[in-house]
């Protein structure tokens, strides 16, 4: 891992040109971001958070330092009265030096909690009671969510590298506002930016700005289609919950089985423990945002059973809605 | 406090050194047994006082060390079991023997350990190696006689308590009636005589029928000190539950609860998490409890189920930090607690390899540090301090530099004097007062 001037975390990943034109930027001067208060604004945000992430496992130090302002929005985050969602998107296009909004978090919470679920060690049964408390914890945030109205049954969130744009957003999110706390401009984002509009300029090929830029206007969209809809979203995601606690126990039969059931799983054999393993650590957390998505996304990188269990509730879920 | 590191546990297999996962000290004092990640069990035995090395008193050496646990592999799951070994346990004293009974993920199995000191010479068939010998040439009987010869540790594994177990064994207590005792997995609690081995009573179970439904699980839990019809569980939730055994076979239903309310001016996604109790110790009267969770220590009254009597706090200054704690895992961290003989000072440890002790009485606490550099064989241990911004005082550290791989996890304290154990990783430090050696 490269570690850049601004403190741009930069390690392997997809995007080859854009870790240049960070690095290469990291020590210029740092215009804040020209952002809009239109409704496309958590758009560009979203894309330019998306764009530098790279799926790097930090160090723990790294890591405890990237999440500060995390726990410092978490913190705040606890003792806010209402949803504020609006005015959170609007302040963090203002200046960029603005903290994301209450909900970028809460999400990000909430992919860290669903990778750790599903990332799990072959050999050894995983550890029940933290299985449990980060299970918990994800129900929690699933619950806030729906009540508040932004649970999004994620359509557009089918490819894994969505996914894990937006779970690595996390970084960009902590760092970002850590530079902004300690008075510094964010030169990572203005890096980002010219990166960004150059790119839009010449209408980018690159996979993962396609799939930022598509995936960010339909969040929007989606976000209003789930408020207009709560008493559907409240049974769809009551289905959800238990369709990714079946396949967790599906695609990881080593850990998750010992963690929600007792289902013997002797007659997998190690090539397809390790396929599952691979998908797993490949799509990361996807695979459990994946059971909201679209099923036709999920069946390709499922295994055999999880296939047949996952027709089953897709044939509850299109019954029931 | 005074004292040193006295010893650093090394797999000798050349992956680098083990790391320490359990330490108790026995009833009286004189032994300390320590378990490892790789299934090995070390005792060590106080040296008795001597008034030829006045300086030599109460030193811990190495006693015996043996293979404990070894890794095993569950077919049917295709998982394999850990050796590490979880928790110690003593036995009180009966006879010349001691005993412990030490447990990983899925076996307990008590150890009987002995001393050889003395050995017979003479025999009339047998010569000094122990081969026969030819019978023409004995012409005269003798009677065998016992001669010292050098200490001898003899440790034997006496039974094997084995299947008892689905889920990973958390915790083993020995019951006051010196007769039973109890082993504690994630969702079950299960009695077993001592020389019982093919059965076992479960007296807990709190496993749903759908395993969708589990949402909390069982940290801890220990036998009343005096009443052997009692004994405590804790639970992820961070409630407590006392039951008694009298009340009936199965001992779901608790006879009393222990649950603090949430405070919800500190509510977060992390509450749950930072409430699960890690560990729970009856206090040698028996009246208390002492409960340790991510960020407290709490001393309950058995009297009084709905809040703790005292709560102190152990890193306050890492509540704003739960969120890097939750991505690196360290907010799982299972911290152990412990009381004095007096139960008058409780310890417990944290990160970057402090260590805290709290005066019950006089409501002061002090942090202290477990590492080489701070203590040379009998240096003194000055306090530290964690500063969090403001005013920083040198050789304070401030909470950016805690070093969260150094954990302490493990501690003990003696039954009657001011000498405390501590596990940092792979090193065990002990630690003397040798100025209060006395309880007051």
């Amino acid at each position: 891992m490269a570690g850049g001037g601004a403190g741009l975390t930069v390690g392997t990943g997809p995007a080859p040109s854009l870790k240049r034109g960070a690095v290469g930027e990291a020590g210029e001067g740092a215009p804040e971001l020209a952002g809009g208060g239109d409704s496309s604004g958590e758009a560009v945000v979203l894309q330019l958070l998306l764009y530098g992430l790279l799926l790097s496992s930090m160090g723990e130090e790294e890591g405890l330092r990237q999440t500060q302002l995390l726990d410092t929005m978490f913190v705040r985050g606890l003792k806010r009265k209402c949803f504020d969602g609006e005015e959170d998107i609007e302040g963090t296009l203002a200046g960029i030096k603005a903290i994301p909004s209450y909900n970028l978090q809460r999400q990000s919470l909430l992919d860290m909690s669903l990778v750790k679920l599903q990332l799990c060690h072959m050999l050894v049964e995983p550890n029940l009671c933290r299985s449990v408390l980060i299970a918990n914890t994800v129900r929690q945030i699933q619950e806030e969510m729906t009540q508040d109205g932004t649970w999004q049954m994620i359509h557009t969130q089918s490819t894994g590298q969505a996914s894990l744009d937006r779970l690595v957003s996390t970084d960009i999110l902590c760092r970002s506002s850590r530079e902004q706390a300690e008075g510094k401009h964010v030169s990572g984002y203005s890096a980002f930016n010219k990166d960004f509009e150059g790119d839009q300029a010449q209408d980018s090929s690159e996979t993962m700005s396609t799939a930022s830029s598509v995936q960010a206007p339909r969040n929007l969209q989606s976000n209003v289609w789930e408020m207009e809809n709560p008493q559907e979203n409240k049974g769809n995601f009551q289905k959800s919950l238990d369709q990714i606690f079946e396949t967790l126990e599906n695609k990881s039969p080593n850990s998750v089985e010992d963690l929600f059931s007792e289902v013997d799983n002797s007659y997998y054999d190690l090539d397809t423990m390790l396929t599952g393993m691979m998908s797993n650590t490949k799509m990361g957390h996807c695979d459990g945002l994946e059971t909201f998505s679209s099923p036709t996304a999920t069946a390709s990188n499922s295994n055999f059973k999880s296939d047949l269990n996952e027709l089953d509730h897709i044939v509850e879920i299109l019954v029931e809605s | 406090m005074e004292g040193e590191s006295i010893y650093e546990v090394d797999s000798g297999d050349g992956l680098g050194a083990d790391i320490i996962s359990t330490v108790e000290f026995n009833h009286t004092g004189e032994l300390l047994a320590t378990g490892d990640k790789g299934g090995r069990v070390v005792i060590f035995q106080r040296e008795p006082e001597s008034k030829n090395e006045p300086y030599n008193q109460g030193e811990y050496n190495v006693y015996s060390t043996f293979q404990s646990h070894e890794p095993e592999f569950d077919y049917l799951k295709s998982l394999e079991i850990e050796e590490k070994i979880n928790k110690i346990k003593w036995l009180p004293q009966q006879n010349a023997a001691h005993s412990l009974l030490s447990t990983n993920d899925k076996t307990i199995k008590l150890w009987k350990i002995t001393e050889r000191d003395k050995r017979p010479e003479g025999y009339n068939l047998k010569d000094e190696e122990g081969k026969l010998k030819d019978l023409s040439t004995v012409t005269s009987l003798q009677v065998p006689v016992l001669k010292p010869m050098d200490l001898m540790v003899e440790v034997t594994p006496r039974r094997i308590f084995a299947n008892g177990h689905t889920y990973h064994v958390n915790s083993i207590s020995v019951n006051s009636d010196c007769e039973t005792y109890m082993s504690a997995d994630d969702l079950r609690i299960n009695l077993w005589h001592l020389a019982i081995t093919d059965r076992s009573f479960n007296i807990v179970d709190i496993k749903p029928a759908n395993m969708e439904d589990l949402t909390e699980v069982i940290t801890a839990s220990e036998f009343h000190p005096h009443h052997c019809n009692l004994f405590v569980y804790s639970s992820s939730k961070g409630s407590l539950r006392l039951c008694d055994m009298r009340a009936s076979a199965l001992c779901d239903k608790h006879s009393k609860l222990y649950e603090e309310p949430e405070d919800p001016s500190n509510r977060s996604f992390f509450s749950e998490i930072i409430s699960s109790v890690s560990d729970v110790k009856f206090s040698h009267s028996g009246r208390y409890m002492l409960t340790r969770d991510y960020l407290t220590v709490k001393v309950w009254d058995l009297n009084m189920e709905t809040k703790p009597v005292e709560t102190y706090q152990v890193h306050d200054y890492l509540r704003s930090k739960l969120c890097s704690l939750y991505e690196n895992d360290c907010i799982f961290d299972k911290f152990e607690c412990a009381w004095n003989g007096s139960d008058s000072v409780i310890m417990t440890g944290a990160y970057n390899n402090f260590f805290r002790m709290f005066d019950r009485n006089t409501k002061r606490d002090v942090t202290l540090e477990a590492s080489r550099e701070s203590s040379k064989p009998r240096a003194i241990l000055k306090p530290r301090r964690v500063c969090v911004g403001g005013k920083r005082r040198k050789d304070d550290i401030s909470v950016d530099s805690l070093d969260f791989t150094k954990k302490i996890l493990h501690t003990a304290w003696h039954p009657t004097e001011n000498i405390i154990a501590i596990a940092a990783t792979n090193n065990l430090y002990i630690f003397q007062d040798k100025v209060n050696s006395e309880m007051h």
